[in-house]
């Protein structure tokens, strides 16, 4: 498939998906596809990896090479594909709890290496698929299954913690404005390096607090304000650490970014071997003399 | 005159114990002699007894033996540890000019020779090169040809200039000349014959390594634990040679995924762990079966469990391999047995991962994995190397695997159990896998037929093997004998040197190793007509012969069911009559 002639409706597989009517997800993706099919990508090059939760379907529902991992490792999972394969475009999803709980050791850890992935998070500030207990960024005064006087603890903050690991490009963005979420993941998947796409896909079913109408009140969207400049990286801490504002837009990006793979130069397709062992193998025997 | 010497040098861990042993080892095999070393550490950087021995011979030595002739003891407590091999005619050789050594005194009917180390050490340049002296004494000692060493000390020093290489060989041959004319009556008492025999020097971790990049993997990730942790060593500034890479994860579960990753866009993957690490790996380890991802997960065991004794032997890990993991998987458990099997067998494993789209455990245990052997090179022949990647599929043959809407089947039903493959970035083969269970497209499944398909399907990959594949043994000993020892993993060396002691004290044995755990020989034949059957391994409760033992019954009938529904009573009733009978 030539990538010229590719839509965005190429990504998307005939599988119905089983998230709820109304369902953050699904503005989601549909930016996804639409970013992928933008940037000239095609399904065949592309790679799409995810974890478990309600966001971890969504290889089923695009269509593209994918993988459906275990709960919290898709990011070393596209890591390691992005790295044999760096022809392929990789993109990661995860929900709040697959990148931020179980997975958060991995996400700073993919920060840091600046590999060239495109990582969107399904923020919802609820676990769903399990039926409505806190995650990592619910509020501390939410009440759930799990948290009947509230979770007590401080919600994380991811922005905060890619710009603290390095982050080279940190975004936030919101399902249902569609325009604008997949503008910013186009331009997370064209940034040289990690790129970071935190994504308010609010749960109708389970989250009653962190709904459609509270972010579309409370974003403020940086792209309107002509005095941010994503290049300051002492403006963008400002805004990622400010306690009082939400905000939407690519709040940090560094464009003198080298991704992983160039600045190691791992380049390469690793699928291409010979039949037999490589030449020059004789010489790691002469070593051991 | 001997000609079998034993050699050790020890002190405190940090006193560069392992690389003068290793000088010295690298100049016998250099000088055409035969090395076994072996290694004695605590799981600590400094301080610590810890000592480096060598066993050289012109015939091959596959084993320690608890005979010690020659000892460089640099503290005090080394001359402690050894006592018990040392004998009537062992030579230590220390600096009584160390403190602790002023009130020394030596074993009764031992040699000590007060060689100044550190002083000669400090003619020759600095104090640091005191082992070295100590190496020139041993040269004098054992009436070695000291320019044996040179070149070792130019392999090792090499990078540091020539004047560092110049003083180190000037070193030992201040220790050389010191004992020649000290000591005139101890240089008679060795002679260590050189050959022309041109030998290489490596461990099973090294020869892993080895294995693994002739194989063509060119993507390796691990988090350092030992004793695994010599394989990335290896790895890294080697592989980027052949195009590949080596990726230090931040955990072994992310070395794990970072490998399936890997793996799936093509690459030929593995991760090399040890017990605990395996542990991590687990969940992981079942998403790469059900994905039937190709992927090489090399376990060096070592003591356990939990922390165990991390720089001891052990083959306490096969039960895991063999079953851990929640649900049901085929994987394939392949053990070698010596150094040069390390290579060979991690060769195998990744056609066997490729060829069977399952991942495959690679074990060996810690003293396969740290024991330096000779061998001669053809041993490593990169000629004979042949690479099988199965049933690729390109965008040409792509269409025989598509249904009838041109989406590919990942997971097709075959009758080997293998399904095609299409690596990323192949036109018309677009598909996902997932852990879920899953249809021929890959796509989530809970249809009960579909499940019993998949899971058959997948099991059928192991009898497509067993017919295929040749999981033999290898047989020592006389083959008439009515006593069978069965082994796996390291124990193989010193069965075969057993096998000299067991037929001076009349003992006939038959004795198999077996360097395939999954699937591996039929040995029901072999157990049934001995007498005496002993399993051999390093374990408190004979994992490997419970397998074996396994294996001979044949009393259980077995009724199943696995496509996700109770079992219900009419069903089970014709279930079980259709067994009975």
């Amino acid at each position: 498939m030539s990538s010229e002639n590719v839509r965005f409706t190429d990504f998307k597989s005939d599988k119905q998906p089983t998230w709820c009517p109304g369902c953050g997800d699904f503005g989601t993706m549909n930016g996804m596809m639409k970013a992928l099919a933008q940037t000239g990508n095609s399904p065949d090059d592309t790679f799409v990896v995810a974890g478990i939760g309600c966001s971890g379907k969504i290889g089923t529902y695009m269509r593209s090479y994918a993988l459906h991992g275990v709960h919290g490792r898709a990011l070393p999972v596209g890591t390691g594909v992005k790295l044999a394969n760096p022809d392929l475009e990789v993109m990661v999803a995860g929900g709040d709890g697959d990148g931020y709980s179980i997975g958060a050791g991995h996400f700073i850890h993919a920060v840091r290496r600046n590999v060239d992935i495109t990582y969107v998070v399904m923020d919802n500030r609820i676990y769903g698929l399990t039926k409505g207990q806190a995650s990592p960024t619910s509020r501390p005064d939410f009440e759930t299954s799990t948290t009947p006087e509230g979770s007590k603890q401080q919600p994380v903050n991811p922005l905060a913690l890619s710009l603290a690991a390095g982050g080279s490009f940190i975004a936030q963005s919101f399902s249902s404005d569609a325009m604008r979420h997949t503008e910013i993941v186009q331009e997370a998947i064209e940034h040289d390096g990690f790129s970071l796409v935190n994504t308010f896909s609010p749960c109708v079913t389970f989250n009653d607090v962190d709904t459609y109408d509270y972010f579309r009140d409370s974003l403020v969207d940086l792209s309107e304000d002509d005095d941010y400049d994503r290049h300051d990286y002492d403006q963008a801490k400002d805004a990622i650490l400010d306690a009082d504002k939400e905000y939407m837009g690519v709040l940090y990006q560094n464009d003198d970014s080298v991704p992983y793979h160039e600045a190691h130069g791992v380049t390469e397709n690793m699928a291409d071997i010979p039949d037999g062992a490589p030449d020059g193998a004789t010489d790691l025997v002469r070593e051991f003399y | 005159m001997h000609d079998d010497l034993n050699w050790a040098i020890g002190g405190e861990a940090g006193d560069g114990i392992a690389s003068t042993g290793k000088i010295f080892a690298q100049a016998l095999s250099r000088a055409g002699r035969h090395v076994f070393t072996s290694k004695d550490f605590a799981s600590r950087i400094r301080g610590g007894y810890t000592a480096y021995k060598v066993r050289t011979s012109v015939d091959r030595v596959q084993s320690v033996v608890d005979r010690l002739d020659i000892l460089i003891a640099l503290t005090e407590r080394t001359v402690d540890e050894n006592l018990d091999e040392l004998h009537e005619g062992s030579i230590i050789i220390y600096d009584g000019d160390r403190t602790e050594f002023s009130d020394f005194e030596a074993p009764e009917n031992v040699t000590a020779l007060d060689v100044p180390l550190k002083s000669l050490a400090e003619d020759a340049g600095g104090a640091i090169m005191r082992n070295i002296v100590a190496l020139g004494a041993v040269c004098a000692v054992a009436d070695f040809p000291i320019e044996n060493l040179d070149e070792s000390l130019e392999k090792r020093f090499g990078g540091k200039g020539e004047s560092i290489v110049n003083n180190n060989k000037e070193a030992a041959r201040l220790g050389e000349e010191y004992v020649e004319d000290e000591y005139t009556d101890v240089t008679q008492q060795y002679e260590l014959e050189t050959t022309d025999e041109d030998y290489v020097l490596l461990n099973g971790d090294e020869a892993i390594g080895m294995g693994a990049i002739a194989a063509g993997c060119r993507f390796y990730a691990g988090y350092p634990i030992t004793p695994a942790t010599d394989v990335m060593e290896y790895l890294t500034g080697r592989i980027e040679q052949f195009g590949g890479h080596v990726v230090q994860a931040e955990d072994e579960l992310a070395a794990i995924n970072l490998a399936l990753g890997a793996a799936r866009a093509g690459a030929r993957a593995m991760t090399a762990t040890s017990g605990p690490g395996i542990d991590l790996m687990s969940e992981t380890f079942g998403l790469v079966a059900t994905s039937e991802t190709p992927l090489v997960v090399a376990n060096v065991m070592r003591s356990g469990p939990s922390t165990g004794m991390p720089t001891k032997q052990e083959q306490g890990d096969l039960n895991m391999m063999l079953y851990g993991g929640h649900g049901e998987i085929p994987r394939f458990i392949v053990a070698p047995t010596t150094v040069a099997e390390c290579f060979h067998k991690t060769v195998e494993a990744f056609n066997l991962a490729e060829k069977y789209q399952l991942p495959v455990y690679l074990t060996a245990d810690l003293s396969l994995a740290v024991t330096e052997q000779t061998y001669e090179p053809g041993e490593f022949d990169m000629d004979e190397v042949e690479v099988d990647r199965g049933k690729i599929v390109d965008e040409g043959d792509i269409s025989a695997w598509q249904n009838e809407k041109d989406q590919f089947k990942p997971h097709a039903v075959t009758a080997d159990g293998v399904s095609p493959r299409a690596l990323p970035g192949t036109e018309g083969g677009v598909h996902m896998s997932t852990g879920l269970e899953h249809d021929e497209l890959g796509r989530r499944t809970e249809d009960t037929d579909v499940r019993v398909e998949q899971v058959d399907k997948r099991y059928q990959k192991v009898d497509t093997a067993e017919e295929q594949e040749d999981f033999d043994y290898r047989e020592f000993g006389d083959p008439e004998a009515d006593n069978l020892v069965i082994s796996w993993g390291s124990n193989e060396g010193t069965l075969v040197e057993a096998l000299d002691y067991l037929e001076d004290d009349g003992v006939d044995v038959r004795v198999l190793s077996v360097p395939y755990i999954f699937p591996r020989p039929d040995l029901s034949d072999d157990v049934e007509a001995a007498d005496d059957v002993l399993v051999v391994e390093a374990n408190a409760t004979g994992q490997f012969a419970d397998v074996v033992e396994h294996d001979v019954l044949d009393r259980v009938k077995r009724v199943n069911k696995y496509d996700g529904v109770d079992f219900k009573a009419d069903e089970l009733a014709a279930d079980i009559k259709e067994t009975l009978a």
